[in-house]
């Protein structure tokens, strides 16, 4: 019967034919990848749903079998009770100290590094780069012992001085983000202004980092990130409990009663904690994407 | 002759900075290089060297962190040889790697060329699979907590449904750090912006050309996609291999510490151990020891991959 219809309008079926491999055609390039890509994102953002439906359930909820998908009714009190099991203000208050210092110290070191190790030619400069990347080698674990005993010697335990002050001497990552930018501006910037008697402080401030705005966002949002996350930093050096992050505040709910840990609770204050970092990710998604992809060029 | 090299040498001195070669200007930028570079080589210097040199020297002491430290040779590595624990926290850290590692690679991959799909709206699916990598490990790991939960997590229920059994994630040996390598799997945005900066830096001619040769989609990718991407995945390999065998935070918060390991020692890794040896058992001498292995280990295991990597890593050449 088909073949009937194709003999008797050979036009049409070859019409009927380009369309239907046209259909193929945007199904593979426009269906299929969507689903793929939104299946791939359900998983990614189950997390996410996951810690605010379970922070909104209520006790008796969140020890039902089978777990339900969606709180019967949402116990928004949760929040309020979650920031009662620790001192969470004054975590808050600790962290967004060392996360601001943290901030600083980064955007002051890595461009004034980077500039060294970019704009300025002297003799072994690229072998003594070498070095600097060298140093990611060094994991971090490796120097807590030796780092603790130092930092002790000098009686910086329990103060934020460990976690902040070496962060303003730069850091192998950020000084090679902020390098690869500054590497991309013509040296003849530098050369012109050099003839007019600009000295390289004024090069730097003047020419230099008003055109590389997204590499300095991207280090000053990576150190913040890095200060925020910090999770071995504080649970090293800082032992005194009005000195604790939200880090450590967080496993307060684990130490109250190991077996039964509050998860409504520690869902809500987790929330509270991740809830700034989606944010300034929403804020400056552009920056971060930018900041990644520049750090790991070759 | 003296006389006359005298004679020629002490009215026009050469600058000292000529006996190495350099030019006058030459001698301007290497001072101001090293200003601008002097507060890394203070940190690097302070924060590093001396901490790292500090460590090794440590590591020949019993030292419980406080008084003196006690010089006693090679004792501390002697011990370590002979400490089950410390051969089982290294073997569940290099499992723990190895598994993490290539599956980190395939998943990265998988969500690059997901993300390098031409629909309108897929940087907000960029965003999304982004996303679970900028949030604190801590706090994605008492998410996993409640996720993973046999009885009360959706993870288990969404595996029941499609007929796999209720698996104890986090009670069972077996499991344990498939759980925490499925955990990892979540940071693998990060992984993937980098692999599409990579996908991008192809040259859609290669494409052509292959098309032009009748190429399906597989072919493609394992001839042209894949090699040229082998840069990119000896960086992913490095920067895998380092976070993979620093593993501490997720198995803190997951498995606890006390006792370190449950269950049953199959989640003991090389730094909670270390950790422990250190800031709870008053055993800094040994944990230092432990520590310059850690180092080691690392150095070895990244030198094997670069000199591997000259087999399998294709360089543009041209």
């Amino acid at each position: 019967m088909a073949r009937a219809i194709a003999v008797q309008t050979p036009r049409t079926s070859t019409a009927s034919g380009a369309r239907s491999s046209s259909v193929r055609k945007r199904f593979r390039s426009q269906v299929l990848p969507r689903i793929v890509l939104i299946l791939m994102c359900a998983i990614f953002i189950l997390p996410f749903y996951w810690m605010l439906t379970t922070a909104l359930k209520s006790n008796d909820e969140i020890g039902a079998y089978p777990p339900t998908l969606w709180p019967h009714d949402l116990r928004w009190a949760n929040f309020k009770d979650a920031v009662e099991v620790f001192p969470f203000w004054s975590f808050l208050r600790n962290t967004a100290t060392i996360t601001a210092l943290t901030v600083l110290g980064a955007a002051i070191s890595n461009p004034i590094v980077a500039y060294g190790f970019s704009r300025i030619a002297w003799p072994g400069r690229d072998k003594v780069f070498f070095l600097v990347l060298a140093t990611v080698f060094v994991p971090f674990p490796v120097l807590i012992i030796a780092l603790f005993d130092i930092f002790a010697r000098l009686g910086w335990i329990n103060t934020f001085l460990p976690l902040v002050v070496p962060l303003f001497f730069g850091n192998a990552f950020w000084i090679f983000l902020m390098r690869q930018f500054f590497m991309r501006i013509p040296q003849e910037v530098s050369d012109a202004a050099r003839l007019d008697g600009a000295n390289e402080l004024q090069i730097l401030f003047k020419i230099i980092m008003p055109q590389s705005w997204p590499a300095l966002s991207a280090v000053c949002l990576f150190a913040g990130l890095h200060a925020w996350n910090d999770f071995l930093g504080p649970l090293i050096f800082l032992q005194d409990e009005t000195k604790y992050t939200l880090a450590i505040g967080l496993t307060f709910f684990e130490s109250q009663s190991q077996y039964d840990i509050r998860f409504n609770l520690l869902m809500a204050a987790s929330a509270l904690i991740v809830l700034p970092v989606i944010v300034v990710f929403l804020m400056f998604q552009r920056v971060f994407v930018e900041g990644v992809t520049l750090g790991s060029m070759k | 002759m003296a006389a006359e090299i005298l004679a020629a040498s002490s009215p026009r001195r050469p600058p000292f900075g000529q006996r190495f070669l350099l030019g006058r200007a030459e001698r301007r930028n290497l001072a101001m290089g090293l200003l601008f570079i002097s507060p890394w080589i203070v940190g690097f210097v302070a924060f590093l060297l001396y901490p790292f040199i500090y460590t090794i020297r440590i590591g020949f002491t019993q030292y419980s962190g406080f008084g003196d430290p006690l010089w006693i040779g090679l004792e501390n590595y002697r011990q370590l040889f002979r400490d089950d624990l410390f051969w089982k926290s290294l073997y569940n850290t290099l499992f723990y790697t190895g598994l993490a590692i290539p599956v980190g690679v395939v998943v990265a991959m998988g969500l690059a060329l997901a993300m390098n799909q031409p629909v309108p709206e897929v940087p907000i699916y960029r965003a999304i699979l982004y996303l679970p990598s900028v949030i604190p490990a801590f706090a994605l790991s008492f998410i996993f907590l409640t996720l993973l939960d046999p009885a009360r997590g959706i993870f288990n229920q969404a595996l029941m449904a499609v007929g796999l059994p209720n698996i104890n994630w986090f009670g069972d040996p077996r499991y344990s750090k498939l759980a925490l390598v499925i955990l990892a799997q979540f940071g693998a945005g990060q992984a993937a912006l980098i692999f599409l900066a990579g996908l991008k830096g192809i040259p859609p001619t290669l494409y052509e050309a292959s098309m032009l040769d009748g190429a399906g989609t597989w072919r493609k990718f394992w001839n042209i996609t894949l090699p040229m991407m082998t840069p990119v995945i000896l960086y992913d390999l490095i920067l895998g291999l380092s976070t993979g065998i620093q593993i501490f935070t997720q198995i803190f918060v997951i498995f606890g510490n006390d006792p370190p390991g449950a269950p049953a020692n199959s989640t003991l890794a090389y730094v909670p151990y270390l950790y422990n040896n250190g800031f709870r058992y008053g055993q800094m001498g040994y944990a230092a020891a432990m520590a310059w292995v850690l180092f080691l280990i690392t150095l070895v295991l990244a030198f094997f991959i670069f000199r591997s990597s000259n087999r399998w890593v294709h360089y543009d050449t041209d």
